[in-house]
């Protein structure tokens, strides 16, 4: 790797690797160029052997000089993965398998022919869409944190300076940091990761610190159940997100920064691994760099398994080696952060979006947006929702745009219930609040938050008690146990919301349990115990109708908690084929005397409930719905 | 220092700038409860949440232990929201607490206990299961039960930044959370050394000395020939416990309280003292004119000895072989004393009263015995004696002045024995009689001011007829690691170094009353600052009205050595007086 | 050390050095022994304690805090079944009760044949394929609890031929 030392070894560089990329895309090369979704999600359903398939392919057929195929970050939509998308057509191929990867090779890049059963197929018109752009789902997106992501190939440095990698950083270096940090503020960009602190304050405020060491921190420890953006935007263009700490860096006059990545996310920090490595290679990290007299280094810290660590001074006591427990504050992390030092500790896709504010200025980031958010916010749209996946839309859409136009509506012709954003931290949105433009204050005004970005869709066949218990099961496990309130309330509601559930519950648990709820809000040390209660409290406010037919009546409306529910065989529509009692795992379902009426060579099966376990497998394995729960 | 204006419920204060809303209602005349809180600068959890309050303009509530007070603050102790906020952490906290508060030894010094009252906590207003639960009560010393623990840290703390050692730690995370050794092992497999500190700043009954009031109990009702004696520091302390202001000397009403408990002799422990200079003292002389091993290192603090055969046993060569005062003085008992009396050794039941609990390790120790009698049976802590004083329903402040230890064979001492109890006492005591025996005549001043006061470090050098002789003395075994490391590397310029367990010496013992403010309405506000040396004052007073100031004068001691044990160091002395030490102690035993 | 191997201990001294420039590399060192040994028994925990001075009480309240390390070996396939949100509400608590049935082991819990460790994960990131399931890092999508007997077996097969 040649060495880029200064602006114009920069600017050459990038000059060629653009147009390299750009004739790579729009076929100017003359060449078919393959790329296949290297994230997580497909990686499981095989998409590296896909990869490894077609690259043999092209050799056995000696298409080197005619095709190429790279592996690219994710693309979001990964309940459709693993996917494949043939330049320069734009074509996408989804729910690829392995044995495609010859047809791929033979019908379209030999033979130029689109695959149409490759292709997406829209649920509602059934129509076959050749163009990513073209399906609802990529529809009303934005990318900027996610940009590059399924674009480029994240481990090729190349490829991200083709694609406006280090223009944002070429630029902030030829501002002072007041202006860098000025810039950051104009853009009005808030963090990404949970509680939308405006950036640009919490930049301010480190480099107003006299210190000669400061650290920028990257929060990478992205443990909201549901949300993987951070995993994604790692995994697709570390790149982008080195260089916006490299920003912040120069801007609050920091010379190394940490990274702090789960260690469930071996890809992300592989990759991460690797940018580091080539833009080492190149002079981009190190001394003085591109002779601006700036010099920055990265460092990457493993998580190793603790929810609260996403909380920065937990975090932060983490990368000093000790449990992940929060700290009192003030003193604040800009003043007194990682080894006592000034640090400012960002999200992900906060990071990655900085980039973009110095790339194309703060007026066109703070264009996007509502009036106090701005910019745009990944969400991880998942739960029962059509189109599962990672989606960037500007802050400003509403819940129905996201939950329909892009999620594509419910499954199953089920009726939607609520969406939960803001994982165990946040609560819960109904109906009433679909048009709501989403951003940092309208969900926290609902009772809500924008947490990190999780949106979990759930049906009518969701029990709100049992989501509300599901989320306090999480919390009690992640709570680092270090304050009374979280350690003990946290156990506590989790002990009554389980007593409802299981049928056990009185009406006056319903006041105690908000009483606890409003307690650990105001009484706990970090934002994890203050927000814990969130989704009992919302959950309250929106059902609790739901939570009163479990403990006054003692049943379970959506059929969910299983105590309060029994299994039936509906005798008018058992043919007693015998299914489900073969498949019985607690042997609780005998054939009866009774001969069945659509079949009456043979006798109709019965449950006994003190043997049943409810398990729902003889539902599953029943053809003909004679089994109900009630 | 700057000082800021505030508000508490409206009414206007100056406090210094820069120190905690808890610290400035304090001065301002509030107590807001709090738990975890102890001592600024020692704990900064901030994790009870029992010492909430509302401050205007702040996000939600604040916890009033670590959070500044700053220009204009105004601050609500009493706002429906905090005090409600503060009676809900006391009772969760109380939902996962062992509420047998009847049997509970630390019943009347119980910090929950106290918050609970404070904030009007009602019982049983949350109800769940706890957090399972260990019991601990191996160790000789200390008994750790995690069903009382409120995770609020001290301990953790005061072990790893007090005494740098870090035995205690969390484990496990959020409801399983509990204090330990690692491992949840007992104290007992852990290279802890039993001092106590802990103990002393548990706001709980989780952690606690070993009673032992149970065996003296059974003893006294046996009918043994049972003898106690006092070590130097219980009467510079004893009397707090039964309400008295700190620094009051309870020497008097001591002997006539331990008089009036039914002992067959009431002895002071300030005899052994004075025993051990002359055994030590003697041997400093010794190892300087043999060109032995240099510095020679005290051995009269047990903690320190059960932390130098954990941490240090390269430097067992340095320190002293003599044993400790009190078992010194309980192998003389069994024998001298017992031979002179013509009573059985076996029927003789020795009690120490100490103000430490690593004396309940030391006295188990194999090594303390002669010819398989223990030299010591007991050791009952200052707060354990006080309790046993207070159940047999003597009322302490009402007891006479007049009394004196027994005077039978072991009951005279010196000045130089009393200081024992403070950091710098037994350097000081031993210098006197080195002094006289080099030089044959006595220090003409007779203190030793450089070796005084509470600094953690101190070292002089003092010229006895031109033999110059750097000595240091410290206390602490964060403090002591300094002076060791130095000897590890061959750096140690000194001749003699005295070392206690507990900083500032024994006066603060592991076994003392414990000072908590919240209990001491009547103590200045920065008693945690000046109790050690009020303590300390009240030995140096007592040395001051001694008739003899140096153990060599001691007419029993005289006495001692003439009639039974010959010279200092002699056969019979090494036999009774000296003992050894393991450098093979495992650390972590299963 | 008796009850260490002397090769282990060696390595472990090299993992130390390693990390010694770090300013505080204890999480840092704990990560590496994990990754080699699959988990860190208390012994490890004292060599370390003494290789660096940080009381043993803290180190073990470091590995007990983070789920990522292990205080016992692991078996040789590790099950671990996806419980975030995205994962629950699609019923990835069947599965993980399947397994839980089919092995006889709770979650946490290892094999007597020390074949498999069935593990409840929280969110692996891999929502868009829920129900997740992850076998020694290999991901299985969309997992149904009528999927778990034929996935166990193949392991199972996997061993009985090795």
């Amino acid at each position: 790797m040649e060495q880029i030392k200064t602006r114009q070894d920069l600017e050459n560089k990038v000059l060629k690797c653009t147009d390299c990329l750009t004739k790579k895309l729009n076929g100017q090369d003359g060449k078919k160029h393959l790329v296949v979704c290297g994230g997580t999600g497909c990686i499981s359903s095989q998409s590296l052997d896909i990869l490894a398939e077609l690259e043999k392919l092209i050799k056995e057929n000696n298409l080197e000089d005619r095709c190429t195929v790279n592996r690219v970050g994710c693309f979001g939509f990964c309940s459709q993965g693993p996917f494949v998308k043939v330049f320069p057509e734009d074509r996408l191929y989804r729910a690829v398998k392995v044995k495609d990867a010859a047809r791929i090779i033979e019908e379209d890049v030999i033979g130029g022919r689109c695959i149409t059963d490759l292709l997406y197929e829209d649920p509602v018109t059934h129509e076959k869409v050749e163009k990513q752009d073209d399906i609802n789902f990529y529809k009303k997106q934005i990318r900027i944190a996610l940009h590059g992501c399924s674009l480029i190939n994240p481990e090729e440095l190349d490829e991200a300076l083709g694609f406006g990698a280090f223009k944002g950083l070429a630029r902030a270096l030829t501002m002072s940091q007041q202006e860098v940090v000025t810039e950051v503020l104009n853009a009005g960009i808030r963090g990404r990761g949970g509680a939308g602190f405006p950036t640009g304050r919490k930049w301010q405020f480190a480099l107003d610190q006299h210190n000669d060491e400061k650290y920028v921190v990257c929060n990478g420890d992205e443990g909201d159940p549901g949300a993987f953006m951070d995993r994604s935007i790692l995994e697709g263009n570390p790149v982008a997100v080195i260089e916006g700490m490299m920003i912040a860096g120069y801007a609050i006059g920091a010379k190394n920064g940490y990274f702090y990545v789960r260690a469930e996310y071996p890809i992300a920090v592989q990759r991460l691994r690797i940018a580091i490595d080539e833009l080492e290679k190149a002079g981009l990290l190190g001394d003085n760099i591109l002779g601006s007299g700036f010099s920055f280094r990265c460092h990457i810290r493993l998580g190793a398994g603790a929810f609260v660590c996403g909380e920065e001074t937990a975090l932060l006591n983490s990368i000093e080696g000790r449990r992940g427990m929060p700290r009192p504050r003030p003193p604040f992390p800009a003043v007194k952060g990682l080894w006592g030092k000034p640090t400012i500790i960002n999200n992900v896709e906060t990071l990655a979006s900085v980039p973009y504010i110095l790339r194309e200025g703060a007026a066109k980031f703070a264009s996007i947006g509502t009036e106090r958010s701005k910019g745009t916010k990944v969400f991880a749209l998942g739960g029962k929702v059509n189109n599962v996946g990672l989606v960037e839309v500007p802050m400003g859409t509403t819940l129905r745009e996201l939950i329909f136009d892009i999620g594509g509506g419910i499954p199953n012709g089920k009726k939607f219930k609520a969406i939960q954003t803001g994982g165990p931290s946040g609560g819960c949105l109904t109906e009433k609040d679909l048009d709501v433009e989403i951003d940092f204050d309208s969900l926290v005004a609902r009772g809500s938050m924008m947490g990190s970005g999780g949106a979990i869709v759930m049906d009518e066949d969701n029990c709100m008690v049992d989501v509300a218990k599901f989320y306090m099961e999480f919390i009690c496990d992640e709570s680092c146990g270090k304050c009374s309130p979280c350690r003990i309330g946290t156990k506590r509601m989790l002990e009554i919301l389980t007593k409802i559930t299981e049928g056990r519950g009185e009406p006056s648990d319903i006041d105690d349990l908000k009483e606890l709820a409003n307690a650990t809000k105001t009484n706990s040390l970090c934002a994890l115990g203050q927000t814990a209660a969130n989704p009992v409290l919302s959950t309250m406010a929106n059902f609790m109708d739901e939570y009163v037919a479990h403990t006054r009546d003692h049943k379970c409306p959506a059929h969910v908690c299983k105590k309060m529910i029994t299994y039936k065989i509906l005798e008018d529509k058992c043919i007693g084929c015998s299914m489900c009692a073969r498949n019985c795992p607690a042997s609780a379902i005998s054939k009866t005397e009774t001969p069945s009426m659509k079949n009456p060579k043979m006798m109709v099966y019965h449950i006994d409930p003190s043997k049943c376990i409810k398990c729902g497998v003889c539902i599953s394995n029943c053809k003909f719905g004679a089994i109900t729960k009630e | 220092m700057a000082l800021v204006n505030i508000k508490i419920e409206g009414k206007e204060y100056q406090v210094e700038s820069g120190i905690t809303v808890l610290e400035a209602a304090r001065r301002c005349g509030y107590n807001i409860p709090s738990l975890c809180f102890f001592k600024d600068g020692q704990c900064s959890l901030a994790s009870c949440r029992v010492c909430l309050v509302e401050v205007k303009g702040a996000r939600g509530l604040v916890a009033s232990c670590a959070y500044p007070v700053n220009e204009g603050m105004e601050i609500s102790i009493s706002s429906p929201k905090a005090t409600q906020a503060r009676r809900t952490s006391v009772e969760l906290i109380l939902s996962n607490h062992k509420k047998n508060c009847l049997q509970c030894e630390k019943n009347g010094n119980c910090e929950l206990l106290e918050v609970s009252r404070m904030v009007g906590a009602r019982e049983g207003k949350y109800i769940g299961t706890m957090t399972p639960a260990t019991v601990d009560e191996l160790a000789p010393g200390l008994v750790r039960d995690t069903s009382k623990c409120i995770l609020c840290g001290r301990c953790i703390e005061t072990c790893k930044n007090l005494q740098g050692i870090g035995i205690l730690g969390f484990e496990n995370r959020g409801f399983r959370t509990i204090v330990s050794p690692a491992q949840n092992r007992s104290f007992a497999k852990s290279p802890c050394m039993q001092c106590g500190q802990c103990v002393l700043v548990c706001p709980t009954g989780a952690l606690m000395e070993h009673s032992e009031i149970a065996n003296v109990d059974k003893a006294l009702a046996e009918g043994k020939f049972v003898v106690c004696q006092v070590a130097p520091a219980v009467r510079a302390a004893i009397a707090e416990e039964f309400g008295a202001k700190i620094g009051t000397n309870g020497t008097k009403k001591m002997i006539a309280a331990l008089h009036r408990l039914g002992f067959s002799r009431v002895f002071d422990v300030n005899f052994g003292a004075d025993l051990t200079i002359m055994e030590e003292g003697n041997e400093l002389i010794h190892r300087i004119k043999n060109k032995g091993v240099l510095p020679q290192i005290t051995s009269c603090s047990p903690g320190w000895m059960n932390y130098m055969e954990y941490y240090y046993p390269d430097l067992i060569p340095n320190v002293s072989t003599c044993k400790s005062p009190h078992t010194m003085q309980g192998a003389i008992t069994k024998s001298y004393f017992a031979e002179k009396h013509g009573i059985d050794p076996k029927d003789i039941y020795v009690v120490s009263i100490m103000p430490c609990v690593a004396k309940k390790y030391e006295k188990a120790r194999k090594e303390m015995e002669v010819n398989g009698l223990r030299d010591v049976d007991a050791v009952l802590t200052t707060r354990e004696i006080a309790k046993m004083i207070k159940r047999a329903g003597i009322v302490f402040d009402r007891l006479p002045e007049n009394e004196e230890f027994d005077q039978d064979l072991l009951g005279q001492y010196s000045g130089a024995g009393v200081i024992f109890g403070v950091t710098g006492g037994v350097m000081e005591a031993a210098l006197r009689t080195a002094h006289f025996v080099l030089t044959g005549k006595e220090h003409e001043l007779i203190k030793f001011e450089a070796v005084r006061g509470l600094e953690g470090v101190k070292e002089a050098e003092i010229d006895i007829n031109g033999l110059k002789l750097k000595v240091a003395v410290t206390s602490g075994m964060k403090n002591a690691k300094v002076l060791l490391d130095e000897i590890r590397a061959g750096k140690s310029p000194y001749a003699f170094i005295e070392i206690m367990g507990c900083p500032g010496g024994c006066i603060n013992g592991g076994g003392q009353p414990y000072v908590k403010p919240m209990f001491l309405p009547n103590e200045d506000l920065d008693i945690l600052e000046t109790y050690k040396a009020k303590r300390a004052a009240v030995l140096y007073s007592e040395d001051e009205r001694q008739a003899i100031r140096q153990s060599h004068n001691n007419p029993d001691i005289i006495k001692l050595y003439k009639d039974y044990l010959g010279e200092p160091l002699s056969e019979k002395a090494e036999e009774l007086l000296h003992t050894h030490y393991d450098a093979h102690r495992e650390k972590y035993p299963n | 050390m008796a009850k260490l191997q002397l090769a282990a201990e060696k390595q472990i001294r090299e993992i130390v050095e390693r990390y010694k420039d770090e300013e505080t590399p204890l999480m840092m060192i704990l990560e590496a022994i994990q990754s080699e040994y699959g988990y860190i028994p208390i012994e490890v925990q004292e060599l370390v304690s003494s290789l660096t001075g940080i009381p043993v009480a803290e180190i073990y309240g470091v590995v007990t805090f983070y789920s990522f390390f292990s205080l016992s070996p692991k078996g040789k396939y590790v099950v671990g079944v996806c419980l975030g949100t995205a994962c629950y509400v699609k019923g990835s608590q069947l599965v993980m009760d399947k397994f839980s049935e089919i092995l006889g082991i709770k979650p946490g819990e290892t094999t007597k044949d020390g074949l498999f460790t069935l593990d409840a994960l929280r969110c692996i990131g891999a929502c868009g394929i829920a129900p997740a399931l992850s076998i020694n890092g290999k991901v299985y999508p969309k997992v149904s609890a009528g999927q778990v007997p034929g996935i166990i077996k193949e392991y199972q097969d996997k061993e009985a031929n090795a």
